[in-house]
């Protein structure tokens, strides 16, 4: 969908045109009511569930909990997906025309926050008639844009489901996302952001970046339960080629990511969750912060989430109590890490189903 | 569920509005009781997987986490009412938990087993550990680590500077029980509060 209104931004600027790529399941009721937004962390997408008629094989990110009769029913639900601005699936992003110019924007597509593309996602909603939403929800990144949607519109918000967050990025997180910025701009092919124009991509770069990432995503245990000490060949070479499989892995996840994935995107988004951080601008109390909301919450951790452990969800929680919103707070037991969120778990899944049904009684859908 | 004397007591006991944390709270009946009866508003606290499901399932908000460890996730004098109902038998540190009640809480209502019963003393005298409707466990699969009579509980009240406010005795068949509650009593169902409260 394009907007030609201009969208201001934190940074100061505009963006005077742009494009959302957008997806919806389901159907809207005739009340309007039903409407549940999906949001994506760090490289997912619009895409969130099912698949397309000619691509049988680009599953959505969050297929095995949206659908027909799963625990976010599609049948129920109207439900919609939507690629951030900035992004590269669609949506308009670095890789995009400026009009303004006639080329790609490259390195002068501003840093977006989450708080700009909670703005965008509400022009959105705008332009489908949504006046409130059912629910906002998202894992991780998509969960801060949820928690933001519950601050920056509290009246638009019913429920706001924030599952593997952090309230704002602690020094380790900001540490991991600046070793994989690094690794992207000191690649040779980065060109100060205009890479575009040469024709290439600082491929390394993303891999790299990938790679410290998703050491982040999984637990110390699920990584030693799925790879070990394993060795691709069994026997230990003596050579800096791959040898266990933990580096065959990780190589291989870097190179799929560095195919389809735009490192400005990448640049940008990890300095939306560096900025993250709705308690700054009231004498850093998250409880001030959230005292607009209006909207219920369900709150979901991980215990082996080691990026945003339980203890983060918890300071949400608190913040909530302390304000006396309605809140519910789920620990699930899950060995995988911070990509728990994105697994099948009896609990887990339960949780929300669970908090669905609630929601779908009490709105009548 | 209306039935149940013990809900009824505590309903009776608790002003209509009030904020209400219940600790330990089950699949959260109780809770759905108090609101739908006394338009309270609050939380259920509870540790267990498929407990955190029926409470949220029972459209009451529940909040995850280990009562071992404290209530430090919330405000001092933030509720009404703490409620902590079959529930002080199982945990390691009771007293730590009554303090914590009187922190966050106007008044606190406990409900526990109690240990005194007959016939808990004639299981005993016979040598072996009571089981009973009350406390259905065999000693090795209990997980009653805190049991106390009536005056057990009192005698901790008394050390924690806590007035009794209420108290409530049940037998077995959910009668209340007006002569020799520690001996007869099966459940027991106090409110309190501090001593020091106001002050």
């Amino acid at each position: 969908m394009s907007f030609a209104s201009s969208l201001p931004l934190r940074c100061g600027g505009a963006i005077e045109r742009y494009a959302l790529m957008y997806e919806t399941y389901g159907a809207l009721n005739a009340a309007k009511s039903n409407a549940v937004l999906v949001c994506h962390a760090l490289n997912a997408s619009h895409h969130v569930a099912g698949y397309y008629a000619d691509d049988s094989k680009n599953i959505g990110w969050w297929d095995n909990l949206i659908g027909p009769g799963k625990p976010l029913d599609t049948e129920r639900f109207f439900v919609v997906g939507v690629n951030n601005l900035g992004g590269c699936h669609g949506s308009t992003g670095p890789a995009s025309i400026n009009e303004a110019t006639g080329k790609q924007y490259g390195a002068s597509f501003p840093v977006v926050t989450v708080e700009d593309w909670v703005e965008a996602q509400a022009r959105l909603a705008d332009q489908l008639g949504i006046e409130r939403f059912a629910a906002v929800m998202g894992g991780s990144l998509g969960a801060m844009q949820a928690l933001s949607w519950a601050i920056q519109y509290p009246q638009r918000v019913a429920n706001a489901l924030v599952i593997a967050a952090a309230p704002k990025l602690s020094a380790q997180n900001i540490a991991f996302n600046e070793v994989a910025r690094q690794a992207i701009m000191t690649d040779p092919d980065f060109h100060g952001g205009d890479y575009y124009a040469h024709g290439v991509v600082p491929r390394r770069g993303l891999r790299l970046a990938r790679m410290i990432g998703h050491i982040t995503y999984l637990s110390d245990d699920a990584m030693m339960e799925k790879f070990g000490r394993a060795l691709r060949n069994g026997v230990l070479n003596f050579h800096f080629d791959v040898e266990f499989e933990i580096e065959s892995y990780l190589r291989y996840q870097g190179d799929k990511f560095a195919d389809y994935f735009d490192a400005n995107t990448y640049l940008r988004i990890t300095k939306a969750l560096d900025y993250f951080d709705p308690a700054l601008a009231h004498g850093d109390s998250l409880r001030k912060a959230l005292a607009p909301a209006l909207a219920k919450f369900l709150v979901v951790s991980f215990t082996s989430d080691w990026r945003f452990s339980p203890a983060r969800s918890r300071e949400i929680v608190k913040a909530l109590l302390d304000n006396r919103h309605r809140v519910s707070y789920a620990e699930i037991t899950a060995p995988h890490g911070h990509d728990a969120f994105l697994m099948e778990d009896t609990q887990y899944h339960g949780v929300l189903s669970a908090y669905f049904e609630r929601m779908a009684r009490e709105l009548g859908v | 569920m209306a039935k149940r004397l013990d809900f009824q007591t505590i309903r009776d006991w608790i002003d209509p509005g009030a904020n209400v944390l219940d600790l330990g709270c089950g699949d959260g009946a109780l809770l759905r009781y108090l609101r739908e009866t006394r338009n309270t508003t609050g939380y259920g606290v509870e540790i267990d997987d498929a407990r955190v499901l029926a409470s949220i399932a029972n459209d009451v908000d529940v909040i995850q986490i280990d009562l071992e460890a404290g209530l430090s996730g919330f405000e001092s004098a933030s509720f009404d009412y703490v409620l902590l109902s079959q529930t002080i038998q199982a945990v390691r540190n009771s007293e730590l938990i009554m303090r914590e009640m009187m922190r966050v809480a106007r008044q606190g209502i406990v409900t526990f087993p109690n240990f005194g019963h007959w016939r808990h003393r004639f299981d005993i005298l016979r040598g072996r550990m009571p089981v009973s409707k009350a406390l259905p466990y065999q000693w090795f699969d209990t997980p009653n680590i805190h049991l106390c009579t009536l005056h057990d509980f009192e005698l901790l009240c008394a050390r924690l500077n806590l007035r009794v406010l209420n108290r409530v005795v049940l037998n077995e068949n959910q009668q209340v029980v007006n002569s020799l509650p520690n001996l007869l009593g099966s459940l027991a169902i106090y409110r309190f509060e501090s001593n020091l409260a106001g002050t």
